[in-house]
Protein backbone atom coordinates (compact mmCIF):
# COMPACT_ATOMS: atom_id res chain seq x y z
CA UNK A 1 0.00 0.00 0.00
CA UNK A 2 1.23 3.45 -0.88
CA UNK A 3 2.04 5.27 1.98
CA UNK A 4 0.23 8.75 2.07
CA UNK A 5 2.11 11.76 3.02
CA UNK A 6 -0.64 14.22 4.49
CA UNK A 7 0.96 17.97 4.74
CA UNK A 8 0.77 19.66 7.90
CA UNK A 9 -1.14 22.54 7.78
CA UNK A 10 -1.01 26.07 10.37
CA UNK A 11 -1.85 29.14 10.69
CA UNK A 12 -0.40 32.13 9.05
CA UNK A 13 -1.47 36.36 10.47
CA UNK A 14 -1.02 39.22 8.41
CA UNK A 15 1.06 40.82 11.03
CA UNK A 16 0.50 44.32 9.43
CA UNK A 17 -3.05 44.05 9.17
CA UNK A 18 -3.70 42.56 12.52
CA UNK A 19 -5.56 45.11 14.83
CA UNK A 20 -4.08 43.02 18.07
CA UNK A 21 -7.62 42.35 19.18
CA UNK A 22 -6.93 39.03 20.71
CA UNK A 23 -10.38 37.09 19.27
CA UNK A 24 -8.29 34.03 18.01
CA UNK A 25 -6.02 33.66 21.47
CA UNK A 26 -9.68 33.49 23.00
CA UNK A 27 -10.78 30.18 20.60
CA UNK A 28 -7.41 28.51 20.16
CA UNK A 29 -7.86 25.18 21.50
CA UNK A 30 -3.50 24.75 21.56
CA UNK A 31 -2.91 27.95 23.05
CA UNK A 32 -0.63 28.02 19.37
CA UNK A 33 -1.55 32.07 19.34
CA UNK A 34 -1.00 35.02 21.43
CA UNK A 35 -1.02 38.59 21.12
CA UNK A 36 2.96 39.87 21.13
CA UNK A 37 3.30 43.27 22.36
CA UNK A 38 -0.09 44.53 21.46
CA UNK A 39 1.29 44.71 18.19
CA UNK A 40 -0.17 41.76 16.28
CA UNK A 41 -1.28 37.86 16.78
CA UNK A 42 1.64 35.71 16.66
CA UNK A 43 1.40 31.94 15.56
CA UNK A 44 3.78 29.44 17.76
CA UNK A 45 4.77 27.29 14.78
CA UNK A 46 5.66 23.86 17.01
CA UNK A 47 1.68 24.27 18.95
CA UNK A 48 -0.44 25.14 15.55
CA UNK A 49 -2.18 22.21 14.24
CA UNK A 50 -3.71 24.44 11.75
CA UNK A 51 -7.52 23.83 12.54
CA UNK A 52 -8.90 27.15 11.75
CA UNK A 53 -10.40 28.06 14.33
CA UNK A 54 -8.73 31.30 14.40
CA UNK A 55 -9.19 32.39 11.19
CA UNK A 56 -12.54 31.88 11.56
CA UNK A 57 -13.02 34.10 14.51
CA UNK A 58 -10.33 36.81 13.41
CA UNK A 59 -12.90 39.87 13.01
CA UNK A 60 -10.57 41.81 10.17
CA UNK A 61 -10.04 38.06 8.76
CA UNK A 62 -5.74 38.87 8.22
CA UNK A 63 -5.33 34.77 9.28
CA UNK A 64 -4.97 32.16 6.16
CA UNK A 65 -4.52 28.66 6.77
CA UNK A 66 -1.58 27.38 4.41
CA UNK A 67 -0.19 24.21 4.02
CA UNK A 68 3.96 24.10 5.32
CA UNK A 69 6.39 21.34 4.45
CA UNK A 70 6.92 18.76 7.26
CA UNK B 1 -12.50 25.98 28.40
CA UNK B 2 -12.33 27.17 31.70
CA UNK B 3 -14.01 30.57 32.61
CA UNK B 4 -12.29 33.15 34.68
CA UNK B 5 -13.87 35.94 36.16
CA UNK B 6 -12.93 38.52 33.54
CA UNK B 7 -14.88 36.64 31.24
CA UNK B 8 -18.14 37.81 32.60
CA UNK B 9 -17.25 41.64 32.31
CA UNK B 10 -19.98 41.76 29.32
CA UNK B 11 -22.85 42.01 32.17
CA UNK B 12 -21.06 45.35 33.16
CA UNK B 13 -20.83 46.55 29.99
CA UNK B 14 -24.86 45.84 29.46
CA UNK B 15 -25.69 47.07 32.84
CA UNK B 16 -23.87 50.23 32.14
CA UNK B 17 -25.90 50.48 28.90
CA UNK B 18 -29.26 50.20 30.85
CA UNK B 19 -28.68 52.22 33.82
CA UNK B 20 -27.93 55.09 30.92
CA UNK B 21 -31.97 54.64 30.93
CA UNK B 22 -32.25 55.49 34.58
CA UNK B 23 -30.02 58.03 35.53
CA UNK B 24 -28.07 59.38 32.77
CA UNK B 25 -25.16 60.58 35.54
CA UNK B 26 -24.35 56.48 35.64
CA UNK B 27 -22.79 57.82 32.10
CA UNK B 28 -19.19 58.81 33.90
CA UNK B 29 -18.47 55.12 34.86
CA UNK B 30 -17.57 55.37 31.23
CA UNK B 31 -14.87 56.57 31.70
CA UNK B 32 -13.63 53.18 33.30
CA UNK B 33 -13.43 51.90 29.92
CA UNK B 34 -10.98 54.63 28.60
CA UNK B 35 -8.48 55.24 31.65
CA UNK B 36 -8.51 51.49 32.21
CA UNK B 37 -7.22 50.47 28.38
CA UNK B 38 -4.73 53.83 28.26
CA UNK B 39 -3.05 52.74 31.28
CA UNK B 40 -2.65 49.09 30.64
CA UNK B 41 -1.24 50.01 27.26
CA UNK B 42 0.93 52.82 28.80
CA UNK B 43 2.17 51.07 31.61
CA UNK B 44 2.32 46.94 30.33
CA UNK B 45 2.98 48.26 27.17
CA UNK B 46 0.32 45.54 25.98
CA UNK B 47 -3.35 45.35 24.60
CA UNK B 48 -4.54 43.57 27.90
CA UNK B 49 -7.70 45.68 27.54
CA UNK B 50 -8.82 44.46 24.50
CA UNK B 51 -7.67 40.76 24.80
CA UNK B 52 -9.42 39.69 28.10
CA UNK B 53 -11.64 42.87 30.16
CA UNK B 54 -13.35 44.63 27.07
CA UNK B 55 -17.09 43.70 27.90
CA UNK B 56 -18.19 45.10 25.01
CA UNK B 57 -15.89 43.31 22.78
CA UNK B 58 -17.57 39.97 24.82
CA UNK B 59 -20.66 40.81 24.76
CA UNK B 60 -20.41 41.77 20.61
CA UNK B 61 -18.87 38.28 20.72
CA UNK B 62 -22.04 36.25 22.97
CA UNK B 63 -24.49 37.57 20.87
CA UNK B 64 -22.72 37.30 17.08
CA UNK B 65 -21.53 34.44 18.48
CA UNK B 66 -23.67 32.15 20.45
CA UNK B 67 -27.04 34.09 20.08
CA UNK B 68 -26.19 34.13 15.85
CA UNK B 69 -26.91 37.53 15.66
CA UNK B 70 -24.14 37.69 12.84
CA UNK B 71 -23.85 36.92 9.21
CA UNK B 72 -19.94 36.02 10.10
CA UNK B 73 -18.95 37.65 6.57
CA UNK B 74 -15.80 39.26 6.26
CA UNK B 75 -15.39 42.86 6.51
CA UNK B 76 -14.71 44.77 3.74
CA UNK B 77 -11.09 45.63 2.54
CA UNK B 78 -11.47 49.46 3.28
CA UNK B 79 -12.98 49.38 6.86
CA UNK B 80 -9.70 47.33 7.96
CA UNK B 81 -7.58 49.52 6.47
CA UNK B 82 -5.23 51.89 8.23
CA UNK B 83 -6.32 54.87 6.42
CA UNK B 84 -10.34 54.06 7.85
CA UNK B 85 -8.93 53.06 10.88
CA UNK B 86 -7.01 56.12 12.05
CA UNK B 87 -9.44 58.13 10.32
CA UNK B 88 -12.23 57.11 12.88
CA UNK B 89 -10.10 57.61 15.42
CA UNK B 90 -9.08 61.34 14.41
CA UNK B 91 -13.04 61.69 13.58
CA UNK B 92 -14.08 60.24 16.97
CA UNK B 93 -11.39 62.41 18.79
CA UNK B 94 -12.84 65.62 17.36
CA UNK B 95 -16.34 64.53 18.04
CA UNK B 96 -15.31 64.37 21.72
CA UNK B 97 -13.57 67.11 21.95
CA UNK B 98 -16.91 69.10 20.99
CA UNK B 99 -19.05 67.08 23.37
CA UNK B 100 -15.93 68.68 25.86
CA UNK B 101 -16.46 72.16 24.72
CA UNK B 102 -20.14 71.33 25.11
CA UNK B 103 -20.08 70.56 28.57
CA UNK B 104 -17.21 73.42 29.39
CA UNK B 105 -20.11 75.89 28.15
CA UNK B 106 -22.64 75.05 30.74
CA UNK B 107 -19.65 74.89 33.21
CA UNK B 108 -19.28 78.75 32.03
CA UNK B 109 -22.70 79.53 32.03
CA UNK B 110 -22.95 80.24 28.56
CA UNK B 111 -25.20 77.30 27.67
CA UNK B 112 -27.96 75.85 29.16
CA UNK B 113 -28.16 72.03 30.08
CA UNK B 114 -29.28 70.03 27.10
CA UNK B 115 -30.94 66.87 27.78
CA UNK B 116 -30.88 65.02 25.54
CA UNK B 117 -28.73 61.92 23.89
CA UNK B 118 -27.33 62.51 20.56
CA UNK B 119 -26.99 59.41 18.36
CA UNK B 120 -24.59 59.29 15.70
CA UNK B 121 -23.58 62.67 16.07
CA UNK B 122 -26.97 63.53 14.24
CA UNK B 123 -30.25 62.80 16.03
CA UNK B 124 -31.18 64.58 19.25
CA UNK B 125 -33.40 62.27 21.49
CA UNK B 126 -35.08 63.39 24.16
CA UNK B 127 -33.54 61.82 27.30
CA UNK B 128 -34.84 63.90 30.08
CA UNK B 129 -36.78 61.03 32.35
CA UNK B 130 -33.10 59.82 33.42
CA UNK B 131 -32.07 63.32 34.52
CA UNK B 132 -32.80 63.37 38.37
CA UNK B 133 -30.96 66.51 39.00
CA UNK B 134 -27.49 66.99 40.19
CA UNK B 135 -25.59 67.46 43.40
CA UNK B 136 -22.60 69.32 42.01
CA UNK B 137 -22.42 71.34 38.82
CA UNK B 138 -24.86 71.11 35.87
CA UNK B 139 -22.00 70.72 33.95
CA UNK B 140 -21.48 67.22 35.42
CA UNK B 141 -25.06 66.57 34.19
CA UNK B 142 -24.09 67.95 30.47
CA UNK B 143 -21.15 65.87 30.49
CA UNK B 144 -22.71 62.17 31.38
CA UNK B 145 -25.57 63.41 28.40
CA UNK B 146 -22.68 63.59 26.09
CA UNK B 147 -20.47 60.51 27.26
CA UNK B 148 -23.56 58.35 27.26
CA UNK B 149 -24.24 59.64 23.68
CA UNK B 150 -20.85 58.44 22.63
CA UNK B 151 -21.04 55.20 24.36
CA UNK B 152 -24.61 54.33 23.14
CA UNK B 153 -23.94 55.41 19.04
CA UNK B 154 -20.48 53.36 19.52
CA UNK B 155 -22.76 50.42 20.87
CA UNK B 156 -25.29 51.00 18.18
CA UNK B 157 -22.19 51.25 14.91
CA UNK B 158 -20.70 48.17 16.81
CA UNK B 159 -24.19 46.32 16.56
CA UNK B 160 -24.72 46.73 13.31
CA UNK B 161 -20.93 45.89 12.08
CA UNK B 162 -22.01 43.10 14.12
CA UNK B 163 -25.10 42.06 12.30
CA UNK B 164 -23.68 42.26 8.64
CA UNK B 165 -19.71 41.22 9.51
CA UNK B 166 -18.42 39.01 11.91
CA UNK B 167 -19.16 39.41 15.36
CA UNK B 168 -16.58 41.70 16.77
CA UNK B 169 -15.93 43.44 14.03
CA UNK B 170 -16.31 46.73 16.22
CA UNK B 171 -13.05 45.76 17.68
CA UNK B 172 -11.05 45.96 13.73
CA UNK B 173 -12.06 50.00 14.08
CA UNK B 174 -12.33 50.44 17.49
CA UNK B 175 -10.77 54.00 18.65
CA UNK B 176 -9.75 52.55 22.00
CA UNK B 177 -7.91 49.18 20.44
CA UNK B 178 -6.43 51.16 17.45
CA UNK B 179 -4.89 54.19 20.49
CA UNK B 180 -3.60 51.15 22.61
CA UNK B 181 -2.34 49.37 19.51
CA UNK B 182 -0.63 52.61 18.39
CA UNK B 183 0.29 52.97 22.30
CA UNK B 184 2.25 49.77 22.17
CA UNK B 185 3.65 50.21 18.89
CA UNK B 186 5.48 53.38 19.77
CA UNK B 187 6.70 51.86 23.45
CA UNK B 188 7.80 48.43 22.40
CA UNK B 189 9.35 49.91 18.91
CA UNK B 190 7.63 49.25 15.83
CA UNK B 191 9.23 45.96 13.97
Amino acid sequence: MEKKIRKKRRAFVDADMCVACGCCVKVCPMKAIEIWKGIAAKVLEEKCVGCGKCAKECPASVIEIQEVER
Amino acid sequence: MKKRWYDYLWILSLTYLILGFFNILFAWLGLLCFFIPLLISAVKGTKGYCNRYCGRGQLFGLLGGRAGLSRKRDIPKWMKSKGFRYGFLIFFFVMFFQMLWNTYLVFAGVSDLKQTVTLLWTFKLPWQWAYHGTLFHLGTAQFAFGFYSVMLTSTILGLITMVLFKPRSWCVYCPMGTMTQMICKVRNGRK
